[in-house]
């Protein structure tokens, strides 16, 4: 099972992951068209002080909590992926408020938005890991 | 004053319609060239603080930004170029050396891309290195033809101490203080996993890279820097930095800024300090004064590890060499006049020395004509750029070379020779913690394997198109070279007949 | 006339070689050789062609035979004058030749038997064999016209520009006995005109033929010439023998060690050795790394009591031996060892980089 790993000690914090992580979800095929002058929405976010700043998304847990806690069965867990069927979500960020890391995020397109590691998309690692510039973002086997 | 005013050296070229304001370049330079203005809802930037290192140009997520040389001009003049000019501007407000970092820019010929090397046709069949064998590894150090046996008539070995490298490829000395600890960190680790070995500088070895001791060259420079019992027994090879390519004749500089705390306890120096190293050795001031050195090493180390002996490439390099060839050392290794640095007078960097393909055609002659080329072993840098320049120089004669600014690049260098500064966007010439670690280590080393491992295969494909097998029968191997545009006296030099000869 | 090593010029060659060696040190007559090398005759091409013999006078065996080629008599007065006043020559002859059609151009060629003058040798401070070759490398570098292309003990060498087996009879070897014969028929890929530049190539005892063009030969040349030699042919037989006889005569290697050291093993091969070998085939390797000869090569070395043959490591030539009672044949084609021998008891062909030693049995040099 692959999972994503954050080492903190090389994130930069220069947010690229952010940026590609939006432009991946954004079903569109031109970065610039995709994210210039927008609100970006990316699934994961960039934790940071002064010293030090790490990527938070969701850990895809074993016993994931937001997946109990959805009412409407909108959360599941396919291949050791928690994924969100956006028909089936009725806004309720019940997930949202148990989430421990805060990796569940409201969206203004109703459904949540979360990290579900790009499986939805073709390319085999995630695109914050590709677009990493310090490999401060892996997708390890665990 | 407006007669202090140097126009910025470089325009940077953003396309707006492309950038998206993630500010990535904002972020990542150290410099503080791009800003966010909240007015114009636009980025924009300060390009008299740019140097040209392209950090922000390689994260860019939509390649909005370029970074082209200003075409602003100074009247065109052959003579009193813009350089020239902007140096004494610079020089008449400031009173000072003018400084720069890493090798000779200027465009004097480079030799390697005057040779041509050969291939087999017809004669003698090319060998293909994907089907048979093809060795590169090498051995350093003194050979001695005296064959000593025991009572049963068994070879008893007598060699000295010897290096062992899988390919002839070393990385040569930068030291930590002016590379950062992950620099370091990257330049250890793939010597160890290549086979090969790197080299510490004038800086001392930290103490996480003991580990790597079978794999390091320990330096002795003039201001003793960092040297300890310890740390001369860590390594596998003791070298004695007599000079540099990139400044010959005088010693090596690193400012107080770069002297942090780790870098001072490595260096067993003071906090803050500049370490200015004097320009010669202050107990070698003859060739007699070497042999001094080296034997001090030498019991040091309990006569376990090679000598080397580093001198920079200048204009009586051949007899240079030849005393040093007698005086005990094992390993000579000479440094071209286009050899890197992180910090050196422009004046200096750009005017002393000698190209090391002639210097190394003269030492290799001079010391086969004098019988001695088997006291030494002769390894060369500065510069060398790629596989083509490395089986070059052995042709020429060298038993391994030394690379650092290929080394650098493939860690992230782009080559904006502003070392000096410290603020190294790339995380490599940088002891600011912000920028270190934008060097990642396990990223550093993978790339430097990539590069010694695809410059190993390139090596063996041109070995194999000459029909030699194994790398020791391609030293010193002139006849596999031919000049390209040289003269008969550049032709002698190098010991190689012109194309189509 | 085009010569080998004049003005950098340098020939590349294929050829075809061929040894034979009697053990008990039974001499055979010069016929053999001519026979098994003419059956190889489209592997040379008349550019030139020779033999050595081991054993072939024994009426001088102590005196160092030379054979040498002069253009014309200035030359010869001149060697002769040097001769006399380093050797004391207690032969000297024309060396006997047929006239034959297709040799032609011959230079003078001479025979001496000589041995160096005590009170010279002496005060030269130089064992007999230095003395010796740094006479005949002085002669071929000093005096223009004169060549001395033979000169070992009990042996000599016999070569021109021509096919082998005319060169054979040219020289009438079908007279001489050996208890070993070497042969040479070249193919250069130019057309040189001079007799030195054929095949065997000698120093002394030792001699080579060879087949090949060794890619390491200016690594191999200049390594060599550290140590006085003088390669002034170019040629890949030329430094083969010079580093023959540094490892061998200088160095002290035995001819096993030496084939270790010019057709080393592959890396990979030594560290499978158990541990002494391993260390001894990495001491050769590393201290004479210059002398390792890449490229294709097969060579047969006589020297006195002994045959020697070699390939390249990658086996790039080919080289077969056979095996008859007491008799050995080495040869780059079968076709040439069954012309003399039908019925051999064995045959092989040698490994790359293995070399195959046969030496008079009794360890006897002069058991003819």
């Amino acid at each position: 099972m692959k999972k994503i790993k954050v080492n903190e000690k090389w994130c930069l914090g220069c947010h690229l992951c952010e940026y590609y992580c939006a432009f991946a979800n954004s079903g569109i095929q031109d970065m610039v068209k995709a994210l210039k002058d927008m609100q970006i929405k990316p699934r994961l976010r960039i934790e940071q002080n002064d010293k030090i700043s790490f990527a938070v998304s969701c850990r895809h847990c074993e016993d994931p909590i937001c997946v109990k806690s959805c009412i409407s069965g909108a959360l599941t867990i396919k291949d050791n992926v928690v994924c969100i069927d956006k028909q089936r979500c009725i806004g309720c960020y019940t997930c949202v408020l148990v989430c421990p890391y805060g990796a569940v995020l409201p969206s203004e397109e109703g459904a949540v938005r979360k990290c579900e590691l790009c499986t939805s998309r073709s390319d085999s690692k995630p695109a914050c890991v590709q677009g990493c510039p310090n490999k401060a973002i892996e997708l390890v086997e665990v | 004053m407006p007669i202090n005013y140097i126009f910025p050296q470089f325009e940077i070229l953003r396309d707006q319609t492309r950038c998206i304001k993630c500010r990535v370049c904002e972020k990542q330079c150290a410099n503080e060239v791009h800003r966010y203005d909240d007015d114009y809802k636009i980025m924009i930037a300060d390009e008299s603080k740019c140097v040209n290192c392209h950090r922000c140009v390689a994260l860019c997520p939509t390649s909005a930004l370029r970074i082209i040389k200003n075409p602003h001009s100074f009247r065109e003049n052959s003579n009193w170029t813009s350089d020239t000019i902007t140096d004494i501007y610079k020089q008449a407000s400031t009173a000072g050396v003018l400084l720069s970092s890493m090798g000779n820019p200027m465009s004097y010929p480079v030799y390697w891309d005057k040779l041509l090397i050969n291939a087999s046709q017809v004669t003698n069949p090319s060998i293909d290195p994907l089907r048979e064998p093809m060795e590169t590894k090498t051995f350093l150090g003194a050979k001695k033809h005296v064959i000593k046996r025991d009572d049963k008539g068994n070879i008893i070995s007598n060699l000295s101490p010897q290096l062992e490298l899988s390919t002839p490829i070393m990385f040569s000395a930068m030291s930590y203080g002016s590379l950062s600890y992950n620099a370091h960190e990257s330049l250890a680790r793939a010597a160890k996993n290549l086979g090969i070995l790197y080299n510490t500088g004038e800086g001392g070895l930290h103490e996480d890279f003991y580990q790597y001791g079978s794999n390091t060259i320990v330096q002795v420079a003039s201001g003793r820097f960092g040297v300890h019992k310890d740390y001369l027994n860590a390594g596998a090879a003791v070298e004695i930095k007599m000079g540099q390519g990139a400044k010959p004749g005088i010693g090596g500089h690193l400012p107080g800024a770069k002297i942090t705390e780790d870098v001072s306890k490595t260096r067993m120096i003071p906090i803050g300090t500049d370490a200015i190293s004097p320009a010669p050795h202050h107990d070698i001031y003859s060739i007699e004064d070497l042999n001094q050195l080296e034997m001090s090493l030498k019991n040091a180390t309990g006569f376990r590890k090679p000598v080397i002996v580093k001198i920079a490439a200048v204009h009586n390099v051949a007899a240079i060499a030849s005393g040093i060839a007698r005086s005990g050392a094992d390993i000579i290794a000479i440094d071209g006049f286009r050899g890197g640095t992180g910090a050196a007078p422009i004046r200096i960097r750009d005017n002393v020395g000698i190209p090391i393909e002639l210097a190394l055609a003269a030492v290799d002659t001079r010391l086969r004509n004098e019988g001695i080329r088997d006291n030494v072993s002769l390894v060369v840098g500065g510069s060398i750029r790629s596989s083509a320049d490395i089986v070059k120089a052995i042709a020429l004669g060298a038993d391994a070379v030394y690379i650092a600014t290929a080394a650098l690049l493939a860690l992230g260098c782009h080559l904006c020779r502003t070392c000096y500064s410290g603020k190294c966007n790339w995380g490599i010439a940088t002891q600011r913690e912000d920028l270190v670690k934008r060097l990642n280590p396990e990223v550093g080393y993978q790339r430097l394997i990539n590069l010694i491992t695809a410059w190993n295969h390139e090596i063996k494909e041109m070995m194999g198109g000459m029909g030699i097998n194994s790398i020791e029968a391609l030293k010193g191997n002139r006849f596999m070279l031919r000049g390209i545009g040289l003269n008969q006296k550049e032709l002698d030099i190098l010991g190689v007949r012109h194309a189509g000869e | 006339m085009l010569r080998e090593g004049k003005d950098n010029y340098r020939i590349p060659s294929g050829c075809a070689i061929c040894g034979i060696f009697n053990k008990d040190g039974r001499r055979i007559s010069g016929s053999s050789i001519i026979s098994a090398i003419e059956i190889m005759h489209a592997r040379s091409n008349g550019l030139g062609g020779g033999f050595a013999g081991y054993g072939i006078y024994p009426e001088y065996k102590d005196y160092y035979a030379f054979h040498v080629f002069y253009d014309d008599d200035r030359a010869k007065v001149a060697c002769e004058e040097y001769l006399n006043s380093h050797f004391d020559i207690v032969n000297l002859s024309r060396i006997p030749t047929r006239k034959h059609p297709k040799i032609t151009n011959e230079p003078l060629i001479f025979r001496y038997f000589v041995m160096p003058k005590t009170a010279d040798l002496i005060s030269s401070q130089l064992d007999e064999q230095e003395y010796t070759s740094s006479c005949v490398t002085a002669i071929n570098w000093d005096i223009e016209g004169a060549y001395v292309f033979s000169s070992g003990k009990d042996m000599g060498v016999f070569k021109a520009v021509g096919y082998p087996e005319d060169v054979g009879s040219f020289y009438r070897l079908d007279e001489y006995e050996a208890y070993c014969w070497t042969a040479h028929g070249r193919y250069p890929t130019n057309t040189p005109g001079w007799w030195g530049g054929a095949h065997p190539f000698s120093l002394l005892d030792c001699s080579i033929v060879h087949n090949g063009e060794i890619s390491s030969y200016d690594a191999n040349r200049r390594y060599i010439e550290m140590f006085g030699y003088k390669c002034s042919l170019l040629t890949d037989t030329e430094v083969i023998a010079y580093i023959l006889d540094f490892l061998i005569r200088k160095t002290g290697l035995t001819y096993e060690e030496a084939a270790n050291v010019i057709a080393a093993p592959f890396w990979t091969t030594i560290d499978r050795k158990e541990q002494q070998e391993r260390e001894k085939l990495t001491y050769l390797r590393n201290t004479f790394a210059s002398l390792l000869i890449t490229g294709p090569f097969s060579i047969i070395v006589g020297f006195k009591g002994g045959i020697m043959a070699l390939n390249d490591r990658l086996k790039l030539r080919s080289m077969i031996v056979g095996e008859k009672d007491d008799t050995v044949y080495i040869s780059s084609e079968e076709s040439a060892i069954r012309k003399i021998c039908k019925d051999l008891d064995r045959v092989y062909s040698p490994r790359g980089g293995e070399p195959v030693i046969y030496t008079l049995s009794g360890g006897g040099t002069n058991a003819y």
